[in-house]
């Protein structure tokens, strides 16, 4: 049977690791975008302010409508301050 | 080329003794230092972190970019991660070319786009005690994942 969901080990940076962690693991449905990541995680910020991030998969920048695989490498990259 | 992040005080001139060479008659050194106030903050010190491996990935695609558009190899970048005094830097790009013009250009895309797109984060601390997340963009994000 093919299961219908997968967690996914999230890497997060910054405010957003202040805010949930270095690190969190986020269940989704198989095929599931990026988009459809930053919404389960947005959800559990109860609230807080958190600026607007993009994601990372494998170490690239990702666009919303991409799919997460199940073993890719995921980060969440609040805006940059390098430099 | 070469490009890392690294958790200890820099050595600018190092780094312009490893980019000169007796083929290019230009070196460039540009030092980012931590700078004692930010929109009219005093600030105390930085904390800057990194997602490191991609980071280092992100500044060897601009350092290559720059290489294929200024035609030079001779660039070599250090960004530090850690806490920070003011004065002490935070990134050394190194860059030679046979030409003065060339080798500026180079640099200062380098940096440019560093700033843009390399995940690193400063946190800045105040003379009043407070510490906040820095952005270099005013909140926008990387034009390519733009939604």
């Amino acid at each position: 049977m093919t299961p219908s969901s997968v967690t996914h080990r999230v890497l997060l940076f910054a405010s957003w690791s202040d805010a949930l962690g270095p690190q969190v693991e986020v269940e989704l449905p198989v095929g599931a975008s990026v988009a459809d990541l930053l919404a389960s995680l947005s959800a559990r910020t109860d609230g807080r302010p958190l600026p607007k991030p993009v994601v990372a998969l494998n170490q690239r920048y990702a666009r919303p409508a991409d799919v997460i695989a199940a073993g890719d490498e995921v980060a969440i990259i609040p805006p940059v301050a390098g430099g | 080329m070469r490009v890392a992040i690294v958790d200890h005080p820099l050595d600018p001139t190092a780094l312009l003794a490893e980019v000169a060479d007796v083929a290019t008659g230009a070196s460039t050194l540009f030092v980012g230092t931590v700078r004692r106030t930010n929109l009219g903050r005093p600030v105390t010190g930085i904390d800057y972190s990194a997602y490191a491996p991609m980071a280092e990935r992100e500044m060897a695609t601009i350092c290559k970019e720059a290489m294929a558009q200024f035609a030079t190899d001779r660039i070599v970048v250090e960004h530090r991660v850690g806490t920070l005094a003011l004065g002490e830097a935070s990134i050394v790009i190194a860059v030679a070319h046979e030409r003065r013009a060339a080798a500026m250009d180079a640099q200062r895309y380098v940096i440019e786009e560093i700033k843009k797109r390399v995940p690193v984060w400063k946190r800045e601390h105040y003379a009043d005690g407070t510490r906040e997340w820095v952005d270099n963009l005013g909140g926008s994000v990387p034009a390519e994942v733009a939604p």
